[in-house]
């Protein structure tokens, strides 16, 4: 690269974080007060993206149309976000850890739906703003005039943050709770109106980054999901919590980017290597580096826990007789099902089994052992993909199926021993980029792993060939796999992982290991995912990097948090009620997405301890 | 024979010096009181002894072995039990299985992957809760307890592993007086009778002069009184610091 | 005795599914929330296909049913939605699909339980190449065709420098590879000067557009579609970059990629397209009117796929007087029909439809963009020898 061209794309990279950090801002500020993890923030972002398109077709293509529109848009967003909070996030407060984060999913989906029902599927690019339309002329370059707007607007945002939060009472207030909620209590902070206000702002900031961007960025139904991640990312590289902190992450990754793309391809000691796919995944590579060398990224603090428990598990019993009658009962019916049912339940309870031993792995680490995954589908991937490779390559499938598992449960070794050092939601984004991270490299690596394609033609062997062979061998495995893991938890191994979460101290006093213990429980439901992967890869016949892909963590969470996160039989029933719930409505309804938001929606209004938690409470009569 | 010896204990935050140069030692079957007005470096010098703390200088030595250095559990593996100022249980846990924990803890078998938890050591876990008075509560969540149980659920998990020295950092607070008293009397005569060494912080002066065989004093960072109960009670300095606060 | 009775009843239905004179149950699966841009005028497609067919009587004598189903946009949903359809609907074959990696799945699935699969969307050659197999058959010409369709154009500007930009996956990695083979032999001494692969749907217009012109091409390969695509365009033309460098853009000429991109529309783009209201043969101005009739709107490129997806199952059990697999495929292969962009063969070697495409250039009319100088592609002139594929199908 030229300087002049070195120059031109620090410029682009310092355009494209403005935006990033409008949005990761309003994340970080939601996040550092209210402790949620708001998935449906990219939501914001996209409401507010498209709602600036309409308003300034509307208003007319003149200055005030343009500026007016992003304006309101904006404003509109914050309002939504307001309403959000008090109708829906505010009854949540009290609820388990990491139950919001399910109410915000259902959001996005309810949004996503919304926002296809109100300006249809076809993309929506803005048109360019007026008064800035044109380009100059930097380093002999025509630049556009827009993108200096955007580099300027930037640290004006972030000024003007600053301004709000250490000038204004309720700035102090809003740093106070930041820091330590129990003083904000103490200065007499109306906590639900500042949780309130705190939401409109985030809102309305994720409103602006959308609204502002509409001539670089096309409106899009899929704009939600892939900013979400992006300003997760720089709000952890930043510090959670930490406004400067998302401003220097936002310039960070959008110039690395930027530098990455400029750069290109190289080619040194007879390799190429390709710095534009590079983009892939740079910003979960600068991620893992961050967190690995700064546990509580650039500018944060350590403490940023993610929700603590509002309230506490309760001891784990032994299994009373009835619930064991009923696990019996079920067992035995799930036994006999081949001959009560027509092929297609088979096909669909393999499913439901494969995701249920999933979802039982991956609350083994979330729930007892207090570590939440994000990036579960890491190990679910890589024991699919263990499998399919070691078919294709080494041996038979009978043996490829276990191949799988401990493929995944070497990745678990290797990934657990960096994640287990960080805490809270530090933890959770480094899981995630570590997912990432594998995904990217199943993805380009084409010759070995079929590349965006997938691997085909990884079937059972003839004997398992048949629906009902296939399916007994599910059901055996996932029984197999989540008894053990139950009774893991019921031994001190367990009750190790548990004393880790209660009190990392007590634990330390007492001999314990906590790292140790934490990195031996993340191996075993790396195991265990790989196992259900495995499973999933041959039922399939076929396997593609979706089965590591993001939205594969973000459903094991929402089984785990939907059947209750606090009881051991939980998971199962939220995976069954999910892919059940999924299967039926995508077949039935054209909305099936908003649909089966709402119906989230309701089940963690009505039982925030989730199905089974609901269930326990009503039917056990245990003291509260 | 002293069980714990500490010499020449420092450390610093900043510019400031939170622990300066403390030396003393505590004997087997003896509780010796650490008081000191607020900021005077009590917490600092215990967290030193137990090993969340590394010290700037100075060393701590358990029955002739070095301290510093080592991680809480390792130390706590050489027979040194404590409990905390803010009580650290494990709140999903009943009472008898906070106690299970550390008898497993102490017998290695927290690794085990498939015996059942809540049948290991019950009789033995009983019997420590019965020494502390809470065996029948021995079935209720942590999370539940009173605060003054909670103290005593320390108590008997700091005495699992058959401790040598015993590190109490205010052990009654939190405590309606009633109790306080009644838990010291406990842990004093636990340690007589198990000939154990116990320090402790308190800032019940009335629990530290019933119950204290010795009492060091700090102040702004430096022991500057040590002795008997009557010794420091005369002493002019302590005097000083406490501005008669200290009612005998 | 429960039992027993189900034996019965599935003995009873399977052979009725045996007789000539069962209705015809077609199973049909899509990402139609994923894609919904492009999905959307599809399932208008197909239905008004099947509007059609049902009113001139049907099937094998019997009114025509399709089973729809959204399936999930990954492989894995889709092959379960797949299994519903075919063991609980108990559908005589099944279509569609758009991503590659949905398609391949699928396609396996079908091979593996020996059901005919028609993919109507996916782009990707190995459907019926690499992983071609006996049951899967594809409508929509193949990355490889749309690529070969640019190269005769792109060889007459003997331009010496190209700079390629891709979504990074199978698709644009399929075109850029086919793109640099083909030109290597049209053209001897071809350069490739830059190539960009930004991610699907996140590319960072404004650096790669940089990029791009700092590699000082002649000319630019691009497969850009979508947002990426609006973004890119947006971008380019700001910072100049198509000035003087022409752009050759695969797809960017169908209605779902171009309307999009309205007064943005660059001029002189060699594209592949479809321009919809400008084709007036008697098959597509009947399709066409019949279309604005049913539906109060125009046809996209993803209509004509869906219609003749429909046509081909119609054709297909006419053909074979039956629905069973064995006779659908030994019909289809080899099968010539018509659609309503001109008459299609299904190849007998790879099982690829002969369906041509149009090739021109885009300008802009008002604030939007059309084709013009456009020319219609044939198919089946722009496919590999024989021998070729022979060589990569492995049956």
């Amino acid at each position: 690269m030229s300087s002049s061209a070195i120059a031109i794309q620090f410029l682009n990279g310092l355009a494209s974080a403005s935006s990033l950090f409008l949005v990761a801002a309003g994340l970080s500020l939601i996040f550092g007060v209210t402790r949620i993890v708001n998935f449906a923030h990219g939501s914001l972002y996209m409401l507010g993206a498209y709602m600036a398109y309409s308003l300034v077709e509307y208003f007319g293509r003149t200055p005030l149309g343009f500026w007016g529109g992003v304006m309101i848009a904006g404003l509109a967003a914050g309002l939504i976000g307001a309403v959000l909070e008090i109708v829906l996030l505010r009854r949540l407060y009290q609820a388990p850890e990491l139950l919001q984060l399910l109410a915000t999913f259902a959001l996005v989906l309810v949004i996503k739906d919304f926002a296809l029902w109100v300006w249809g599927p076809e993309d929506l690019l803005g048109p360019r703003a007026p008064g800035f339309d044109q380009a100059v002329a930097i380093a002999g370059r025509a630049f556009p005039e827009f993108d200096l707007l955007l580099i300027a607007i930037g640290p004006v945002v972030l000024g003007l943050l600053w301004l709000l939060l250490t000038r204004t009472r309720w700035g102090t207030l809003v740093r106070a709770a930041t820091e330590d909620r129990e003083m904000a209590g103490a200065l007499g902070v109306n906590q639900a109106w500042l949780f309130t206000g705190v939401f409109a702002l985030g809102s309305l900031l994720a409103g602006i980054g959308g609204a502002i961007n509409i001539p670089r960025e096309p409106a899009t139904l899929g704009m939600d999901l892939s900013i979400i991640s992006d300003v997760f990312v720089v709000v952890v590289v930043g510090g959670m919590g930490s406004i400067p902190g998302a401003f220097l992450a936002a310039l960070l990754i959008s110039v690395i980017k930027a530098f990455c793309i400029g750069i290109g391809e190289v080619h040194a000691f007879g390799i190429d290597f390709s710095f534009s796919k590079l983009t892939l995944v740079v910003e979960f590579i600068v991620m893992a580096i961050v967190l690995v060398i700064r546990p509580w990224g650039l500018l944060g603090r350590p403490s940023a826990v993610a929700r603590g428990p509002g309230t506490v598990e309760d001891p784990l019993r032994a299994p009373p007789r009835p619930l064991l009658a009923f696990g019996a009962a079920m067992l035995a019916i799930l036994v006999l099902m081949p001959l009560l049912s027509d092929a297609y339940t088979l096909v669909l309870l393999g499913d439901i089994l494969v995701f249920a031993l999933f979802s039982v792995s991956l609350h083994f680490i979330i729930g007892p052992a207090g570590m939440h995954s994000f990036g579960h589908a890491a190990y679910f991937g890589l024991g699919a993909y263990g499998a399919a490779l070691a078919l294709k390559h080494l041996m038979p499938m009978e043996a490829a199926l276990f191949a799988g598992p401990l493929a995944a449960a070497l990745g678990a070794l290797l990934f657990g021993w960096f994640c287990v050092r960080l805490s809270g939601v530090y933890l959770a984004m480094l899981t995630l980029a570590f997912a990432q991270i594998t995904w990217s490299i199943v993805f380009q690596w084409d010759t070995f792993t079929g590349g965006s394609n997938g691997l085909v033609d990884v079937w059972p062997a003839a004997w398992l060939g048949s629906k009902t062979a296939y399916y007994y061998l599910t059901l055996a495995l996932a029984t197999a796999g989540i008894l053990l893991l139950w009774r893991m938890l019921y031994a001190p191994f367990g009750y190790a992982l548990r004393a880790g979460r209660d009190s990392p101290l007590r634990a330390d006093a007492i001999g314990i290991d906590v790292r140790r213990t934490q990195w031996a429980g993340f191996v075993l439901a790396g195991l265990f995912a790989g196992l259900a992967g495995a499973v999933y890869a041959f039922s399939k016949g076929s396997i593609s990097p979706e089965v590591v892909a993001i939205p594969r963590s973000v459903d094991g969470l929402v089984m785990v948090l939907l059947g209750g996160i606090q009881t051991l039989t939980g998971p199962v029933a939220g995976a069954a009620v999910f892919t059940w719930l999924q299967d039926t409505i995508a077949r039935n309804t054209d909305f099936w997405r908003a649909t089966l938001g709402m119906i989230i929606l309701v089940l963690v209004l009505a039982f925030p301890r989730g199905v089974t938690g609901m269930l326990r409470r009503r039917f056990m009569r245990e003291p509260a | 024979m002293s069980a714990l010896v500490v010499k020449n204990l420092s450390k610093a935050y900043g510019g400031v010096q939170a622990v300066d140069d403390v030396s003393f030692s505590v004997a087997a079957g003896e509780l010796l009181a650490m008081i000191g007005p607020n900021g005077a470096g009590k917490t600092t010098c215990f967290n030193m002894l137990n090993g969340q703390l590394a010290p700037d200088t100075g060393s701590v030595e358990f029955e002739g072995r070095r301290l510093t250095g080592l991680a809480p559990r390792a130390i706590w593996r050489l027979g040194v039990g404590r409990t905390f100022q803010i009580t650290a249980t494990f709140a999903s846990m009943t009472v008898r299985e906070n106690v299970q924990m550390a008898l497993l803890s102490h017998r290695r078998r927290l690794g085990a992957l498939f015996p059942v938890a809540a049948h290991q050591y019950r009789d033995e876990a009983d019997a420590l809760l019965g020494r502390v008075g809470m065996r029948d509560q021995a079935e209720r969540a942590c999370a539940v307890l009173a605060y003054g149980n909670l103290k005593r659920v320390e108590l008997a998990v700091a005495l699992a592993n058959t401790p040598r020295l015993l590190l109490m950092d205010e052990p009654t607070a939190g405590m309606a007086p009633g109790e306080r008293n009644e838990l010291m009397q406990l842990a004093a005569d636990l340690a007589r009778s198990s000939n154990i060494a116990v320090l402790f912080t308190e800032h019940d002066m009335d629990v530290v002069f019933t119950h204290a065989d010795r009492i060091i004093v700090l102040a702004q960072g430096r022991l500057i009184a040590q002795g008997t109960p009557a010794d420091v009670r005369a002493d002019p300095r302590v005097r000083e610091v406490y501005l008669g606060s200290l009612h005998a | 005795m429960k039992l027993t009775q189900r034996i019965v009843a599935g003995a009873v239905i399977a052979l009725a599914a045996g007789s000539a004179h069962a209705q015809v149950k077609v199973g049909e699966l899509n990402s139609y929330k994923t894609f919904p841009a492009f999905l959307e005028p599809y399932k208008k497609g197909w239905q008004l296909a099947l509007d059609e067919i049902n009113a001139s009587g049907g099937l094998l004598g019997q009114k025509v049913e399709v089973i729809s189903r959204e399936d999930g946009g990954t492989p894995g949903d889709a092959v379960r939605v797949a299994e519903e359809l075919l063991a609980r609907e108990k559908v005589n074959l099944i279509m569609g699909t758009f991503a590659s990696n949905v398609g391949l799945a699928v396609s396996n699935l079908a091979a593996q339980r020996k059901v005919l699969f028609i993919a109507a969307e996916p782009l990707t050659d190995k459907i019926v190449w690499e992983n071609g197999n006996r049951y899967t058959f594809r409508v929509r010409p193949s990355t490889y065709m749309q690529t070969a369709m640019l190269i005769p154009d792109a060889v007459k500007l003997k331009k010496q420098r190209w700079a390629i930009v891709y979504p990074n996956y199978e698709y644009g990695q399929s075109a850029t590879r086919w793109f640099k083979e083909l030109m290597a032999k049209a053209q001897p001494g071809v350069q490739f000067v830059g190539e960009q692969a930004p991610a699907l749907g996140k590319i960072d217009a404004g650096a790669v557009a940089q990029a791009l012109a700092d590699a000082k091409p002649d000319a630019i390969f691009s497969s850009l579609f979508g947002a990426d695509l609006q973004k890119f365009v947006r971008e380019g033309n700001l910072r100049g970059l198509f000035k003087n460098t022409v752009v050759f853009n695969l797809l960017a000429g169908e209605p779902e990629y171009l309307d999009p991109l309205k007064e943005e529309t660059p001029d002189g783009w060699y594209v592949t397209g479809y321009p919809w209201n400008e084709i007036n043969t008697p098959a597509h101005k009947k399709f066409r009117e019949a279309y604005q009739k049913k539906w109060k709107d125009y046809p996209r490129l993803g209509s004509i796929v869906g219609y003749s997806t429909m046509q081909t199952v119609a054709n297909t059990i006419r053909k074979a007087k039956s629905a069973e697999t064995e006779k659908m495929i030994e019909a289809l292969r080899g099968m010539e029909m018509d659609t309503p962009i001109g008459p299609i063969v299904w190849r007998a070697v790879d099982h690829q439809s002969t369906m041509g495409a149009y090739v021109g250039r885009l300008a802009r009319k008002g604030d939007k963009g059309v084709m013009v100088d456009w020319k219609f592609a044939p198919g089946d002139q722009y496919l590999p020898s024989f021998e070729q594929i022979k060589g990569w199908r492995k049956e």
